[in-house]
């Protein structure tokens, strides 16, 4: 039960771009075709669970134990930032296929702040291992929602008539506001 | 006058966020009242000036190759520093910014400045250019900040100006305002730069 809750809250209720404001430069960078938000998605699904358990374990059995936890934020984007890397040398050999589709999008996953916020909102969180585990997935779910809506959205935006000075960008985060809004209907559901 | 250029670049011509479209994350999470975003911008023009200096002193040892994962060791390290140094003088500041102070390391503006121009030029170039850029980033924060406290809360720095029993517009203050109101300026900013 309580996993559930983790996984609707962090699609719906809180969810990571809509509510809490993380990786808004992915959603408004490749949000202008479906296509590439879902590859977009997809890389931030793997890197983002991959990355919570290994910071979770450097957490656990190295920063704490050795009283450091204040190298947080150094060991966490280093370690994110090679784990990017080591991804996609992995993938080039193990599975061109995935790279091809995924390859353009790994590099821009560094500088991804939803990647580097949940690894720290587990910590901050509370959260045992399968719980991380748990809420870095359906976080990277409410990402991939967000980010197809929306694209979906910015589609049908690219054939309407908006004065000339809204076009681009203006005109995407009002919708995304409009979008958030909508969003606030999840509220109170858990 | 060359200097003058470097520090008034980045207020208007080239905003960070307003023109530019780097940082928007901060932009829209902590800017539900002004003085929210004056400690975030506050915040981040300290790294951003601290990091540029430091990595203009220290371009010339650095390998190309690892250039960019020294960089952010380089930023992180600051980052850290101002997270400390928030959390013991201003602790219920820190706290309203929460996560948002750690993941100013993956702020664009800061790697950004850091490979555009600190990588490129000296010391106090690097500073002023910093120094600009971060006002130039944490004026479009109090802006937004501003414009949301005065519709959603209708107060000003805190100052409650509408009558005892009103209430602003909340949408303002919560997450789809922020998308809205940092649209509009864009468009606004567009329409007086051309």
């Amino acid at each position: 039960m309580e996993y559930v809750i983790i996984i609707i809250s962090a699609i719906f209720v809180n969810n990571i771009v809509l509510a809490q404001f993380l990786g808004i430069c992915p959603f408004l960078g490749v949000s202008t075709k479906t296509e590439t938000a879902i590859g977009m998605g997809a890389s931030v699904l793997f890197v983002m669970t991959l990355s919570t358990i290994v910071t979770f374990l450097i957490q656990q059995y190295i920063l704490v134990p050795l009283n450091l936890a204040y190298l947080q934020t150094i060991s966490y984007i280093l370690v994110i930032a090679a784990l990017v890397q080591m991804l996609e040398i992995i993938l080039k050999k193990v599975s061109p296929p995935l790279y091809q589709a995924l390859g353009i999008y790994l590099p821009l996953i560094t500088t991804n702040c939803a990647v580097l916020g949940v690894a720290i909102l587990v910590i901050k969180k509370d959260f045992n291992l399968t719980e991380s585990v748990v809420f870095a997935v359906a976080t990277a779910i409410g990402f991939i929602l967000a980010l197809v809506i929306f694209s979906g959205i910015r589609e049908q935006l690219a054939l309407a008539d908006v004065p000339k000075k809204m076009k681009g960008i203006p005109i995407a985060l009002v919708t995304a506001g409009i979008l958030a809004l909508a969003f606030m209907g999840f509220a109170g559901l858990v | 006058m060359n200097q003058l250029n470097n520090l008034t670049k980045g207020i208007i011509k080239e905003n960070p966020l307003l023109v530019l479209l780097l940082g928007t994350c901060p932009a829209l999470a902590v800017t539900s009242s002004a003085i929210n975003g004056l400690g975030m911008g506050l915040a981040t023009t300290f790294v951003l000036f601290m990091s540029n200096v430091f990595i203009s002193l220290v371009k010339g040892f650095i390998p190309d190759k690892v250039r960019i994962p020294s960089f952010i060791v380089v930023i992180a390290s600051f980052v850290t520093i101002v997270d400390l140094l928030m959390q013991a003088y201003t602790p219920g500041l820190s706290k309203q910014l929460g996560i948002f102070i750690p993941l100013i390391v993956v702020n664009c503006i800061v790697l950004g400045r850091a490979e555009a121009f600190a990588a490129k030029n000296n010391a106090f170039s690097s500073f002023i250019d910093g120094l600009g850029m971060g006002l130039g980033f944490t004026m479009a924060l109090v802006l937004i900040g501003g414009i949301r406290e005065i519709l959603g809360a209708g107060s000003i720095f805190g100052f409650k100006f509408i009558p005892e029993g009103a209430d602003g517009i909340l949408v303002f203050i919560l997450a789809p305002g922020a998308f809205i109101t940092l649209g509009f300026l864009i468009a606004i900013l567009k329409k007086t730069n051309k």
